[in-house]
């Protein structure tokens, strides 16, 4: 047994059991472990990608938040202009309304005063003629007598129509 | 930065340590000296050289300690007696004398037939005891290991295996695949038993009573045999023709070069097997030498501060195993990518 020469029972046990550790740790030991840590390897892998993924749909998702939230915004805005413009243009419109329904009220209530100043004086005319006709027919009635007071009284009514 | 403070305070830990030891060694020498001299004639005389090889050689008995011993079973084969097994402890009477066995006799562990011829030895010798033991244990680690991964199926690893799932990343990521390359996966299983065979045996080696496994030739031989046939049968094409034509190597410089090539073929198996049983041999005789100064001297203060310096040498021989494993698997993995590797040029 010595240092330097290689003993062949050793070689023999050497190569038989180092075969045998060899093949056993191979099929039981070596191929389930080096399955499991690749599997393990790409589901870390399908992790990441996920993980990866899901930030990227994330952000996209802010993105499109505020990208609606500005064009609520943005609408939200140009409903307030439109309503102020309309509410504006509908006061300016009664205001016009008012002022023609006014007018037209003023207008109409001078023509009823003409028309009723009209007939009043058509009526005074009417009364002042039926007067006139009463006054000379109890003139006629009963002042037949003194032609002079006829006359002066006939006279007074005559001015006096002629002042209407 | 911290990491960095600590390894660098340990560091100079140990060099005090190894100093402190250091020291003790030559004051033992230094005072014993004179004793020595006056004591050198008393008693039977204490041959380091001879324990030394007793401890790193293989052999038919398991001396646990002295005077601890276990008689491993003799297998021999020879011509005209066959195949016979029976225990070592025949090789001896009560006295503790060398005597013949059944027309067998062993001499310094070479065991022959009485006639002189010599026998083929199959023996369970400490060794194959230790390679048994060895092998053992790998298959129960990491069977067990393997159990983890069926158990903790798509969770994180446990115990037992936790701690070795990253040296089997290790040896697979930075070992195997880069210098095999894309192919590597066929020489895995390969290179992981090799790697924990080595690591395990030097670490085994370590301890107290255990065999010298790896650090002894027949076995390195085996490895290095199995990685020189493996590079060989996964040889490409482009491999002979580099190995066997040299091609565009000047005409006249190829009957160099071819030769060379050839003899390169075998002594890339042949440095994997010296380096192995070297490194490891070499530890063990230094660790050996070291404890045997206390003896050869015969003092307490030197076998003090020899036990500091073996210590200390100890934790560098953990260190030599890892590095052992590695260069080899390492090696074997470079000369298997060598062989498998696409042409380039």
């Amino acid at each position: 047994m010595d240092l330097l020469t290689p003993d062949i029972g050793l070689i023999f046990w050497q190569f038989v059991v180092f075969m045998a550790v060899v093949i056993v740790l191979a099929v039981f030991v070596w191929r389930p472990i080096s399955d499991a840590l690749r599997a393990r390897e790409g589901k870390i892998e399908d992790a990441l990608q996920a993980a990866e993924t899901a930030k990227e749909e994330m952000e996209q998702i802010k993105s499109d938040n505020e990208y609606l939230l500005q064009e609520a915004r943005a609408e939200r805005d140009e409903i307030l202009k439109e309503a102020i413009s309309t509410a504006n243009q509908i006061k300016e419109e009664a205001k016009g309304e008012t002022s023609k329904i006014t007018e037209k009220m003023i207008s109409d209530a001078r023509q009823s005063i003409e028309s009723e100043k009209k007939a009043a004086i058509a009526e005074v005319k009417d009364l002042v003629s039926t007067l006139s006709i009463d006054i000379a027919e109890k003139l006629i009635r009963e002042k037949l007598g003194d032609e002079k007071s006829q006359k002066t009284l006939v006279n007074k009514f005559l001015k006096d129509v002629k002042v209407n | 930065m911290s990491t960095v403070f600590i390894m660098k305070y340990s560091s100079v830990c140990v060099n005090k340590i190894l100093k402190i030891g250091i020291l003790f060694l030559f004051l033992g020498v230094f005072l014993i000296q004179p004793s020595l001299a006056a004591e050198g004639s008393e008693g039977e005389k204490f041959n380091p050289a001879e324990m030394i090889n007793h401890h790193i050689r293989d052999s038919h008995i398991w001396e646990i300690t002295h005077g601890v011993e276990v008689h491993l079973p003799v297998i021999v084969y020879s011509k005209e007696k066959g195949l016979e097994m029976f225990s070592s402890s025949n090789f001896f009477d009560d006295e503790h004398n060398s005597v013949s066995y059944n027309g067998y006799v062993m001499d310094h562990d070479h065991i022959t037939l009485e006639s002189g011829e010599s026998v083929l030895d199959f023996s369970i010798t400490k060794n194959v005891l230790f390679l048994f033991i060895n092998s053992g244990i790998m298959l129960l680690i990491f069977l067990s290991v393997a159990r983890g991964y069926r158990k903790n199926e798509g969770r994180a690893p446990r115990g037992i295996q936790s701690f070795f799932e990253p040296i089997i990343i290790f040896v697979r990521d930075e070992i195997v695949k880069p210098n095999i390359g894309p192919k590597y996966e066929k020489y895995l299983p390969y290179m992981l038993t090799l790697f924990f065979f080595i690591w395990f045996g030097n670490l085994l080696g370590l301890f107290p009573a255990a065999a010298n496994l790896t650090g002894n030739i027949a076995v390195t031989m085996v490895l290095a045999v199995l990685t020189f046939i493996i590079t060989n049968f996964s040889g490409n094409k482009n491999y002979w023709k580099h190995n066997l034509m040299a091609p565009g190597v000047p005409l006249a410089l190829k009957p160099i070069l071819i030769p060379v090539e050839i003899i390169g073929m075998f002594t890339k198996p042949f440095s994997l097997m010296i380096r192995l049983f070297v490194a490891i041999t070499a530890g063990h005789i230094v660790i050996l030498s070291l404890l045997a100064m206390a003896f050869i001297f015969q003092s307490y203060i030197v076998g003090f501060g020899a036990a500091i310096v073996v210590t200390v040498i100890n934790f560098i021989e953990i260190l030599v195993a890892s590095i052992q494993a590695y260069v080899f698997t390492m090696f074997s993995s470079l000369y298997i990518g060598m062989a498998v590797a696409e042409d380039h040029h």
